[in-house]
């Protein structure tokens, strides 16, 4: 019993003195950080997405502490938490624009024609460096989900062979803009109301041959509302999307129903209207 | 010190009893901070440093206190030796706390690198394996340090190794039921296996 009870002295007497030593080191030794950046750091999202341009969210709020970096350069923070950041750093927040990002591309496998079987790595990126995937359209959404699956939040999905962005979960912080190989992603103000969904630059007739939901620059939009949209060669681009809204939509009514309204895109509309004629027919041609 | 002394803790303990695929301790971390092969660089310098460190200082108290009984003082006959992994555990540990602090303060860049993976380590198995191996082969206490170092070094080895192989393993058409945590350990049998190539190179 006398045995146990010295060793157990002996082990207490190591840890007491292992503790005291921590103690002296914490004591002697500590670095004081300054708690602001803890606390900023909870309120950012956490996503790490880095489109603040620090390396992640605890990089980003040390340098808003430290090196007086603007916490509105964070595109996902809501204007709640960016508010409470200014509070607890005593200094106003500017407010900024809420972008989205849009994937300006309607050809999913309803509409765009494969003319080849791609078999290689799963990714955009290595389709478009390699020979651009299974889409006869050279500027479209090849469709693996790269975007899809670096998205931090989760807002892009993939959906019959093409990438689609839910609005309500993007945050705007660009990541995909970067990732796409074909720049088809872009940013956009969240007032945005439709915009033309497609980027391919090639003539009218060349992508009708490749995709049926491709602008066939008809200008029929630019005819019936010259201010808001811009016709560059083939395609037609919407100047001010936020200003569209449905009745001038019906108006127009784009006949291959590539100019329509951000919830229409998701879920796409027309997939059944006419998924008969295009997909079989042309791809066998091919 | 002669080379038949020092080849068994170098590359034996690098090699032919590697920590991690021979005798089969940490696979904690050697599983879980393996997916890129940049965080298990950190990883792997973090557990060479931590294991030579603890090594040397569990190695003095063991033969400071642990080895024999008491030959002298009120406590004269006692035996301590069956309490070594209680000792060790907590050297080990606070030791890490200290080092984490020490590094904070004098070395930015080292914490920055390494920082974040030394509270992950401080109850490695890994580490504690190297000092019980170390106390129960009676090394002295140069070459304990020699051995833990070598055994980081072998931890590093396997960490890098798998983690370049996962890094490949995500690029690769893996049927469905093999994806993820199975695949990772059929690989990690496999290179186990690889590593008992070396076996006999030295005693």
């Amino acid at each position: 019993m006398s045995m146990l009870l010295a060793a157990g002295l002996v082990v207490g007497a190591i840890g007491l003195v292992l503790g005291c030593a921590i103690g002296l080191a914490v004591l002697f030794f500590s670095v004081k950080s300054d708690d602001r950046i803890e606390k900023i750091a909870s309120l950012l999202p956490g996503a790490n997405c880095g489109g603040c341009g620090f390396a992640g969210c605890g990089d980003f709020a040390r340098a808003i502490v430290e090196e007086n970096a603007d916490p509105s350069k964070c595109v996902a923070c809501t204007a709640e938490s960016a508010a409470r950041i200014g509070e607890v750093l005593g200094r106003a927040v500017a407010a900024r624009e809420k972008m989205v990002a849009v994937v300006y591309c309607s050809g999913d496998q309803f509409h765009a024609v494969r003319c080849a079987e791609y078999n290689g790595l799963s990714d955009c990126r290595a389709a478009a460096s390699y020979a651009g995937g299974g889409k006869g359209c050279r500027y479209g959404c090849v469709g693996m989900g790269t975007c899809a699956r670096n998205c931090p939040f989760g807002a892009i999905e993939v959906r019959n062979g093409r990438a689609v962005v839910h609005p309500e979960l993007c945050t705007g912080c660009g990541k995909c803009v970067s990732l796409c190989p074909r720049k088809l992603i872009h940013l956009v103000p969240a007032d945005s109301k439709a915009h033309i969904y497609c980027n391919s630059l090639e003539k009218g007739a060349v992508k009708r041959k490749l995709c049926n939901a491709g602008c066939l620059g008809c200008k029929k939009c630019v005819r019936a509302f010259p201010d808001l949209f811009i016709a560059t060669g083939g395609l037609v681009r919407a100047v001010n999307p936020a200003a569209l809204d449905k009745t001038m939509l019906e108006k127009i009514s784009c006949p291959v129903h590539v100019l329509h309204l951000v919830e229409e895109d998701f879920p796409c509309t027309g997939c059944e209207k006419g998924s008969g004629e295009k997909a079989d027919g042309k791809g066998e041609e091919k | 010190m002669t080379a038949a002394e020092l080849l068994p803790v170098t590359v034996g303990a690098v090699l032919v009893n590697n920590i991690v695929l021979s005798r089969i301790l940490g696979t904690c971390p050697f599983l879980g901070v393996s997916k890129k092969l940049k965080t298990a660089l950190g990883m792997g310098s973090a557990v060479t440093l931590v294991m030579a460190i603890s090594s040397f200082a569990t190695s003095v108290l063991f033969h400071l206190l642990l080895a024999h009984p008491f030959t002298a003082g009120p406590l004269k006959g006692l035996d301590l030796s069956f309490a070594k992994t209680l000792v060790f555990i907590v050297v080990i540990a606070s030791l890490v706390q200290i080092v984490e602090i020490l590094m904070q303060k004098f070395s930015k860049g080292l914490y920055q690198a390494l920082g974040i993976y030394l509270p992950l380590i401080t109850t490695n198995c890994a580490v504690l394996g190297a000092a019980e191996l170390n106390a129960s082969s009676g090394r002295s206490v140069l070459l304990s340090t020699i051995y833990g170092f070598c055994s980081g070094l072998g931890f590093a080895l396997a960490l890098l190794l798998f983690a370049s192989i996962r890094e490949k393993l995500e690029l690769s058409r893996i049927p469905r039921i093999f994806q993820g945590a199975s695949i990772a350990l059929i690989t990690a049998g496999i290179l186990a296996m690889a590593f008992m190539g070396f076996a006999g190179l030295v005693k």
